[in-house]
């Protein structure tokens, strides 16, 4: 939230620097289209994208001083309802197929989306690893305080293909709404482990160490973006997905965790 | 003595309000998947879960009740010096968002919490994840709803039934509890009902204390808002059984217990 307030501030004081200072401001992006972009760009994206792409926004605007680029950041498939519910976007980028389906059957898609990054799970624990878990099999621990996520959010349904791959029965003692929730449990110390996004692992900081998952590769989880037919600022969306996709972007991905796809 | 017509600037916005009220449950209504009704409503999990909601929002209303009604009686009726300060502590649970009042019970009974910590060293007890943290999630966002309305009660019973069992030699307890409880009896049942009302549709504070655990600590509200994820058609019949049933008890219990009281 603060990092928000704190990219809103930074268009507002480069705004108005840009107004009398001419083209600096455009200058210092690697990433402009001409830095003539305008009006407003709406992003529809996964929660886990919120550090990312909250900082790639602010990128675009700095390219592009009279652009305002707002963020609608939660879970897809809360995202895909509201898009298909009518409600107004440029882009959409979703944590998961399905629910960019949900978008693409509803005729809702400008063109093909595109697979941009992937997410791979790992096990979540408090710093110091108080209970000692070294792999997937510690999950199946009875006495272990375990959360995953609920089978029927993106992060859960990825899970269960890992754990059927291992052959190891999960023994949870909660199934999360998402991811987040879950991280935060462990934040708390309230769960021994959780199986979360390698991403999120990376932005809970020194709070959680992450424990590699070798069984969790044949379960990537890809991410979809496209942009909207009904896009109220088709130009912006474009330089927006042609900015994640350039290099700079993918870079930005992988600092947060996230993988080449 | 025939009753008054409604004045029309009271109607006008009371239509209004019913309209608000009632549109989103016919919107329910109107997009149940009834074909799907049965296979939906046996859906493994749905009785347990319906379960669960009934016996913690009961269980629930019964802690509110044993130790909010006290709560009110020291609010309404007691001098102590600090009370504005009592009442508005205790009814913050009513704007905290309920997300944030889980937090906080972990940050207390949490097994790294204040008193969680200790219970887990001393006993081996560890309350999160449990059913009775589901309990104590719904007490704590439901109790104040009790107490207000309880409180609002005893403010406006008449204090000289108490002044006249008191001249007449009854102690403060008697008082209590031959005077004062039997005259407010209704205000407690309506706060009651309004406590396990939002005991039952409690989310926020239940997810992120006691988690979601089909058996355990899912309940309906729980139930529902996964289902959305997969399929919206299913998150609106459990949706509607859980509204069947709240209405179901509330008007047996308004025949057989509320009484007079909150039929008058």
């Amino acid at each position: 939230m603060r990092e928000r307030m704190a990219a809103v501030l930074a268009a507002v004081v480069l705004g108005a620097t840009a107004c009398g200072g001419g083209d600096d401001a455009a200058a210092s992006s690697a990433s402009d289209d001409g830095g003539g972009l305008t009006g407003t760009l709406t992003v529809f994206a996964a929660a886990s994208l919120t550090d990312v792409f909250t900082d790639l926004g602010q990128r675009l605007e700095r390219a592009n001083p009279d652009l305002t680029v707002q963020f609608n950041f939660a879970g897809s498939s809360a995202l895909a309802t509201q898009l298909t519910q009518g409600a107004p976007a440029d882009v959409f980028a979703s944590a998961n197929g399905a629910q960019m389906d949900v978008v693409t059957d509803a005729g809702l898609a400008d063109g093909d989306p595109t697979v941009f990054t992937a997410n791979v799970l790992q096990i979540a624990v408090p710093a110091g690893n108080p209970a000692g878990v070294t792999g997937l099999a510690d999950l199946g621990r009875e006495e272990l305080t375990v959360a995953v996520c609920a089978p029927e959010v993106p992060c859960g349904a990825a899970a269960e293909d890992v754990f059927t791959a291992a052959g190891v029965t999960p023994r949870p003692d909660t199934q999360e709404e998402d991811v987040r929730a879950a991280l935060t449990k462990v934040e708390l110390g309230e769960v021994d482990a959780a199986l979360v996004y390698a991403t999120d692992v990376v932005a809970a900081g020194d709070a959680v160490e992450g424990i590699a998952v070798p069984e969790a590769e044949d379960a990537v989880n890809d991410y979809l973006l496209c942009t909207l037919a009904a896009a109220p600022d088709p130009e912006a969306a474009r330089a927006f997905v042609d900015l994640v996709l350039s290099e700079e972007g993918q870079q930005a991905l992988e600092a947060a965790g996230f993988r080449a796809p | 003595m025939r009753r008054p017509r409604t004045p029309a600037p009271l109607l006008v916005p009371a239509t209004l309000a019913v309209a608000f009220l009632v549109l989103p449950l016919a919107g329910l209504l109107i997009r149940t998947p009834w074909s799907q009704l049965g296979a939906l409503l046996t859906a493994p999990g749905v009785g347990q879960a319906l379960r669960l909601s009934l016996v913690s929002a009961t269980l629930a209303t019964a802690v509110s009740v044993v130790l909010g009604v006290p709560l009110a009686w020291v609010l309404a009726r007691s001098r102590a010096r600090g009370r504005a300060v009592l009442r508005a502590l205790v009814t913050v649970p009513l704007v905290l968002p309920p997300v944030v009042g889980g937090v906080a019970l972990f940050l207390v009974l949490g097994r790294q919490g204040i008193v969680g910590s200790w219970l887990a060293a001393t006993t081996g007890i560890t309350i999160p994840f449990t059913t009775a943290a589901v309990v104590i999630a719904e007490t704590f966002v439901a109790m104040p709803f009790l107490v207000i309305s309880v409180e609002g009660a005893l403010r406006a019973a008449d204090a000289r039934f108490e002044d006249a069992a008191a001249t007449l030699g009854a102690d403060r307890w008697t008082t209590f509890r031959r005077v004062t409880l039997p005259l407010v009896a209704p205000g407690v049942a309506a706060g009651a009902v309004l406590c396990w009302a939002r005991a039952l549709g409690e989310f926020g504070a239940t997810i992120t204390f006691a988690g979601n655990f089909p058996g355990t600590t899912q309940t309906m509200p729980l139930a529902v808002y996964l289902a959305l994820q997969r399929d919206p058609q299913a998150a609106i019949v459990l949706s509607l059984v859980l509204l069947l049933v709240s209405v179901a008890t509330l008007l047996l219990l308004r025949d057989r217990w509320l009484g007079r009281g909150a039929a008058a």
